[in-house]
């Protein structure tokens, strides 16, 4: 599948995951491999961390909207056509509340919303409305096309499920008012294959397989969103053939070893080979158990993702997404 | 400035609260420290909140039973586990608390009520609380281990029980709900105006139910207040120690030093340090490696795969100090990548080891 051609399929793509799969990681490589392909991302960051932000090298990211790449100042000549770029921002439950009660002409009742500490009650009377508003947010940014695709960090995938599974349980609720219009609208995006689509990004391991193959059912049963590849992220790159004995392969290499070395050389390649067994076999399990196309993703041997590794990971993702075939 | 051993640390605790990011293994580290326990000679409960499907196997905890369930093995001490289940221990805590006839089966089935319990967010980590505090009493248990939800302000756990309370005691709901006060008469119209209009935008029978609960719950919130208190006491007793668990990737260490920093800030020291899933540190070996077709053979790629696990391990190791240099002279402990995923009694019985070394 061509990389800009997915890119684009959908003005909206929500990136879900476990926590600590690298869901913040992938959604930027996302953003990051649209903009390579020309087009104009905007990331949104939902969990309020500075991620995100720190992925793309840039200051903290705020409610309004900020260049992340290329970075700001740098490159963008006068002439030729507009290359692409990524934006970012955040968007918080209380501030998308407050705005909508804004634009509701409900200002004051914002203000004692917060000042009283109403607006737990609220959100508990009623669980979901943070979500519905915030869900609000994310389809008016995709309405108003300021970006060719919004790339969404949602919640870890637990709080994913409530997240996008709000406006059926708010649906269920509430009969009248705004806040139902609102979940209506909500639904309607999230169940458009031509609009929205849900990446989940898992690693190669036991729980995090377990919890993206549920995750998935219940995203399709529950909420009707359209499934795109599974992401698996954090793999090792394979080295083939570590169970030789390191004192064979020196002597058919012509090298001196030592017993010491031989030893270290042994344990270290047993280690990467039972890693690269695990992983192998979770994949299978995935690939088994979930019938939705893998893209892998692998892990760098660096301490943070930074802009430059970025680039090395929308390459590689550009080119397992070469390696698709498309789904009819 | 000498730090003393995890081992040290859990042997003196009676309380040993396990916190850190998620996806770090956290619940397989508490369950170790639990089994660790009991093989030297203490009676150790593990209370985990969301474990993977083969631990709990591993536990016998995979029944929700909300009680501690005996595991037996070849040890001098006891092991209990349990799998919290926090909408029961919310509903036993109600049930504990009436004041009146029919007051906690009135709030059982409140819709309100059961949002509370399901979704209100705290309300898991509240219980995890609450849940230790009821073993805590009951002195059954040497050391009481919990596994708490991967939250990213680890606040959320130590003041979820006065926030609750809080919420459960809005002025408020109050305000709405007792109109009868001749002095509260004015400020009640207003607020009578605000549920209007919260009514406007939510519904009326969401608004009906949540004033219903209210009125029903009256009565009880000397109770929780207690209650709380007593679980936050025992956060903050000398017996308690706060166990960080992470691994030493940098989104994880940087997690854990924001909940290191929020939890001075709650008036707690970390007292603890595990880092879990580290490459270990094999030495170096330089070889003389000739250039040609041996380059790509066997021997190079041995080579080859120990640079790049050495190289990951260095990075690792140095995350682990900045975050080591955070927490002062308390102890910590390596638990290296293993070969296998940790899934059983003898799995755990490994990492325990690991997480006991000195």
């Amino acid at each position: 599948m061509d990389p800009r051609e997915f890119c684009a399929r959908t003005g909206l793509v929500i990136v879900a995951g476990k926590g600590g799969v690298g869901k913040t990681t992938v959604a930027a490589t996302l953003a990051r491999l649209a903009a390579e392909e020309g087009l104009r991302a905007l990331v949104v960051d939902l969990q309020g961390g500075d991620g995100l932000a720190r992925t793309f090298g840039g200051p903290r990211l705020d409610y309004h909207d900020q260049q992340l790449w290329p970075p700001p100042g740098t490159g963008g000549g006068a002439s030729g056509p507009p290359a692409g770029r990524v934006m970012g921002r955040s968007l918080t439950p209380d501030l998308a509340l407050l705005e909508y009660l804004d634009d509701h002409g409900l200002r004051r009742i914002g203000r004692r919303l917060s000042r009283t500490g109403a607006a737990d009650l609220v959100a508990t009377a009623a669980p979901g409305i943070a979500d519905i508003v915030l869900l609000g947010k994310v389809r008016q940014l995709e309405q108003q096309r300021r970006a060719d695709v919004v790339v969404v960090d949602a919640p870890a995938s637990g709080h994913a499920l409530t997240f996008l599974g709000a406006p059926t349980t708010l649906l269920a609720t509430v009969s009248t008012g705004p806040i139902r219009t609102q979940a209506e609208e909500a639904r309607a995006l999230l169940t458009d294959p031509r609009r929205c689509r849900v990446v989940l990004v898992t690693l190669a391991e036991e729980t995090p397989v377990n919890e993206t193959v549920q995750t998935a059912y219940a995203l399709d049963d529950e909420v009707g969103v359209d499934l795109g590849p599974v992401v698996v992220n954090g793999l090792y790159p394979v080295i083939e053939d570590l169970g030789v004995d390191p004192g064979e392969a020196a002597r058919s290499a012509g090298v001196a070893l030592d017993p010491a070395q031989a030893a270290t050389l042994a344990a270290a390649g047993e280690l990467r080979a039972a890693r690269q067994g695990l992983q192998g076999a979770q994949v299978a399990r995935l690939a088994a158990e979930l019938a939705l196309p893998q893209v892998h993703l692998p892990l760098l041997p660096v301490a943070s993702i930074g802009p430059d590794h970025l680039g090395e990971l929308s390459r590689a993702l550009a080119d397992e997404l070469q390696a698709l075939t498309p789904v009819p | 400035m000498t730090r003393g051993t995890v081992a040290g640390l859990v042997g003196g605790s009676g309380v040993v609260v396990c916190c850190g990011p998620g996806g770090v293994g956290k619940t397989s580290v508490a369950a170790s420290v639990a089994l660790e326990s009991a093989r030297r000679g203490r009676r150790a409960a593990v209370v985990t909140v969301d474990p993977a499907r083969r631990l709990a196997d591993a536990l016998g905890i995979a029944e929700l039973g909300n009680t501690p369930q005996r595991i037996e093995g070849s040890w001098s001490g006891e092991l209990w586990a349990l799998m919290l289940d926090a909408r029961s221990t919310f509903d036993a805590l109600v049930q504990a608390q009436a004041v009146r006839p029919g007051q906690a089966e009135a709030i059982l089935a409140n819709r309100f009520y059961r949002n509370i319990a399901g979704a209100l967010s705290g309300t898991q980590e509240y219980m995890a609380m609450e849940k230790l505090h009821e073993l805590h009493a009951s002195g059954h248990y040497d050391v009481i281990v919990v596994d708490t939800p991967p939250t990213r302000n680890a606040l959320d756990f130590i003041d979820a029980p006065r926030r609750l309370v809080r919420f459960l005691d809005n002025r408020l709901t109050r305000l709405v709900l007792f109109p009868t006060r001749a002095s509260l008469r004015a400020v009640n119209v207003a607020a009578q105006a605000f549920l209007r209009t919260v009514s406007k935008v939510v519904g009326g029978e969401v608004v009906g139910e949540a004033v219903a609960f209210f009125q029903t719950f009256e009565g009880m919130e000397a109770g929780f207040r207690t209650r709380a208190r007593q679980v936050q006491d025992l956060l903050a007793a000398e017996g308690t120690a706060f166990l960080l668990v992470t691994s030493p990737r940098a989104d994880a260490v940087d997690e854990s030093r924001y909940l290191a920093e929020r939890l001075v800030e709650g008036g707690i020291a970390v007292s603890g340090l595990v880092v879990n899933r580290g490459h270990p540190p094999f030495d170096e070996v330089v070889l003389d490696l000739p250039t040609g077709s041996a380059a790509a053979g066997p021997l190079a790629r041995l080579e080859a795969n120990l640079r790049d696990l050495r190289a990951r391990a260095a990075v690792e190791e140095a995350e682990v100090a900045r975050l080591a240099a955070e927490i002062g002279s308390a102890p910590v402990s390596r638990v290296p990548l293993l070969a296998g995923d940790v899934c059983d009694l003898e799995g755990l019985g490994r990492l325990g080891r690991y997480v006991f070394a000195a």
